[in-house]
């Protein structure tokens, strides 16, 4: 064996597609299941959410604008290179939260499948969710779903990367752009996605990623008044009643979920409906 | 030589009103404790004595509703509880005109309106419904769609009745019971229709009428013993509601306040498009949620449409609302009319052009005439807040893209209209505006196929079509 020193990553944000360090300055540490240093990475401040906010509201228009076709085949795209990375993924879900390699990779798995499910939903969603509305009149009406606009997301804390990726991927699937907070105790799979998400053709914003503490970012996520929409499935109970207080303030609309499903898209889509008159 | 139009009163022989209500619970009417007036805002006369609910009777209602619920309606079939549906909305049309009188009477709105408008949309939201009690699981919102239980509504004062209705049917139709609280200045359709629910045999308790003011409503919204809010109101008050409900299991419904562009394109046939604004801010005395109250001119014909809105104005007949000529009635209180003349005067303050056309108002009454102001900026308070009666705010833009980015300048996102001939423009328009409900070369038109609701500070869910339907349903993945 050499005595080669391997070459550490340093886990940074993701904001606007680039790879900032936290302007707080902060980190903490993660440890292996086994108590051993693995990593600093952020602590991610108020400023650093305000930050992501911004970029994703600025790609929100692009995003939202793109046909669904295209943001199908970007979605299959994240999911390619996801499976072309999958044991690395595998490593740092094993050295983190100490899960057999097995269940490992059939995280990795059914994170790169799942991804492939969504890509799928692209053009389909607005068909089940929308509807032409028989109105008694001489009126072509029609309702269609579309995306709110900014979501932002709290990650569960296991599974570390499927967690993640079914609370990214139903929400950016209808044309949202995202601001997630990472698992705390797991977030190097979240962070090493980041950079399969910066190989996928995704523009630049329309997924963020913090890494913090769910209590410290969680308040101002729910208070931000240019959030539209805010994904609690990751956030522990006994902080949703506050969170949701916060968020009344711009009426966000605040949902936790269990699994994995189309209502996840259509929870963060508002139903347009469309009156014409018929007529000479 | 001049033309007059005699008047042409509606009888109010048709109605029967009692000096004094109570409330409906357990399918029969019970006496209140305290008691308020309803007043005929046209006339300042005092119509009858509503009941005050307080604790211990919303806390009746509640227990009323739940024990319908878990006795009668949840286990009957969808099948049977739509006839009963089909019953009220036949019934509905039976007593049609009574019901437009006393509407009129204790809204102030026109009998035009009531007449054609509020009360045939009240019996369509029934019948829609009652068709849909044995087709939920064809619906898309799950296999195994199951109702919530207890729903408390709370509802407002401007379309008393259709407001009931867009809440009752679809809570009824999905298996709910409902304890329903009318506002406090139009309660008496609300209790009209407690009897035509006695003269459906609708079974006891499925539908329950607590009558009060805001303290009422608060006790409905924080009582433990119901599943669901559903509101129509100010936002003000459905962010409290928002709170108030945040630390509890209760699923929630928000129809509220609005500030909507009404946008006319230099390409707009504008005849139809001036028929268009007067309807969108001048129906129901404005006092609609979804109102056009901001109308948006692109500047080359601004001239041409605001000449022509002036001397369609002048032709608005404003006063008797039981006068079937009358197109604008009174303001609903004397607090509303407050409202308005305080944002309007706001208006002038803030220099802001105000212009009515000349009527003669009622000596008696709460009355506000017709008023447009024009050179509003959008920093504007008539601009930004919701004024809720005949006030409209005229602004300016040059491109396409200026009023899209004018139209959706606003915390609220409930409706919008957009005034063009050109197709692809007014779907690129319709893309643009961030707004539940779009109207193109029409406005304010309302049908229970056609999902209703807001983005936004406008609310949460929609009421109307299949979309209304999971509001009150279990099922959908989320909380």
């Amino acid at each position: 064996m050499s005595n080669r020193i391997d070459v550490k990553k340093t886990y940074k944000l993701y904001i606007n597609g680039a790879f900032p360090r936290t302007e707080s300055g902060r980190t903490y540490e993660v440890k292996s299941a086994k108590g051993a240093f693995v990593a600093n990475p952020c602590l991610a401040s108020r400023k650093d959410l305000r930050d992501a906010v911004v970029a994703a509201r600025a790609a929100h228009a692009g995003w939202n604008k793109a046909t669904a076709y295209n943001r199908g085949q970007i979605l299959y795209r994240i999911a390619e290179m996801l499976e072309g990375r999958r044991a690395q993924f595998v490593d740092e879900i094993m050295q983190v939260t100490g899960v057999t390699k097995m269940k490992a990779e059939k995280e990795v798995t059914d994170s790169v499948d799942r991804l492939v499910w969504y890509a799928g939903w692209t053009d389909k969603i607005a068909s089940l969710a929308g509807s032409t509305n028989p109105v008694a009149g001489p009126f072509y009406n029609f309702t269609i779903p579309e995306s709110m606009g900014v979501v932002a997301a709290i990650a569960p804390e296991t599974p570390s990367l499927l967690g993640f990726i079914d609370a990214v991927a139903p929400i950016i699937t209808s044309g949202n752009t995202v601001v997630i907070l990472a698992s705390t105790k797991a977030p190097l799979s979240a962070m090493t996605f980041a950079e399969v998400l910066a190989t996928s053709d995704l523009p630049h914003g329309v997924i963020n990623i913090l890494t913090g503490k769910k209590e410290e970012i969680a308040p101002w996520m729910a208070s931000h008044m240019d959030i539209d929409a805010l994904d609690i499935s990751g956030l522990p109970a006994k902080l949703h009643a506050e969170t949701k207080v916060a968020g009344a303030e711009n009426l966000k609309r605040i949902h936790s979920f269990k699994s994995a499903d189309p209502g996840r898209i259509i929870a963060f889509m508002e139903a347009k409906t469309v009156w014409h008159p018929i007529g000479l | 030589m001049s033309f007059e139009y005699a008047p042409a009163p509606e009888s109010r022989a048709v109605v029967s009103i009692k000096p004094k209500y109570g409330h409906f619970i357990g399918g029969k009417f019970v006496a209140g404790s305290k008691h308020f007036p309803t007043v005929n805002p046209a006339t300042e006369e005092v119509l009858s004595q509503i009941a005050l609910a307080g604790k211990a009777e919303v806390d009746a209602a509640v227990k009323a509703a739940r024990k319908a619920y878990t006795t009668t309606w949840s286990k009957m079939s969808g099948k049977e509880r739509g006839k009963y549906l089909y019953r009220i909305a036949r019934i509905m049309q039976e007593r049609a005109r009574e019901f437009a009188v006393l509407e009129t009477l204790d809204n102030g709105k026109p009998i035009r309106e009531s007449r054609d408008t509020d009360i045939p949309l009240a019996a369509a939201h029934f019948f829609y419904h009652a068709g849909w009690a044995d087709k939920l699981e064809y619906a898309g919102l799950g296999t195994s769609p199951k109702p919530l239980g207890v729903a408390g509504q709370i509802i407002p004062w401007n379309f008393p009745l259709l407001m009931l209705a867009w809440k009752v049917a679809p809570a009824l139709a999905t298996g709910n019971t409902v304890v329903l609280k009318p506002a406090e200045s139009t309660p008496l359709t609300a209790l009209l229709f407690a009897e035509v629910c006695q003269q459906a045999e609708l079974p006891a308790g499925v539908v329950n009428i607590v009558t009060g003011d805001g303290s009422t409503g608060a006790l409905i919204v924080n009582h433990p013993g119901i599943d669901k809010i559903a509101f129509t109101g100010s936002t003000e008050v459905g962010k409290i509601i928002a709170r108030a409900v945040a630390p509890t299991k209760k699923s929630v419904t928000l129809e509220l306040g609005g500030k909507a562009a009404n946008i006319v394109f230099d390409d707009a046939p504008i005849d139809e498009t001036v028929e268009g604004i007067v309807n969108g801010i001048f129906f129901n005395q404005g006092h609609v949620c979804c109102a056009g109250s901001r109308l948006l001119l692109q500047e080359n014909v601004a001239e041409e449409v605001l000449h022509k809105l002036k001397n369609r104005m002048e032709k608005i007949r404003v006063g008797d609302p039981m006068d079937k000529n009358t197109d604008v009635g009174a303001i609903n209180s004397k607090e509303q009319l407050a409202k308005i003349t305080e944002l309007a005067a706001a208006g002038d303050a803030e220099g802001a052009e105000r212009w009515s056309p000349a009527c003669t108002l009622p000596a008696k009454g709460f009355w506000f005439a017709p008023t447009i102001f024009t050179g509003v900026t959008q920093a504007h308070r008539i601009a930004r807040e919701e004024i809720f009666g005949p006030v409209l705010s005229v602004l300016t833009f040059r491109t396409p893209q200026e009023a899209i980015e004018k139209a959706n300048n606003t915390p609220f996102g409930l409706s919008a209209g957009i005034w063009s001939e050109k197709g692809s423009r007014t779907l690129w328009a319709s893309q643009q505006l961030r707004a539940g409900v779009i109207w193109a070369n029409t406005f304010n038109k309302f049908d229970p196929t056609s999902p209703f609701g807001g983005y936004k500070e406008s609310g949460w869910g929609r009421e109307g079509g299949r979309h209304g339907l999971s509001a009150y349903l279990k099922g959908v993945s989320h909380e």
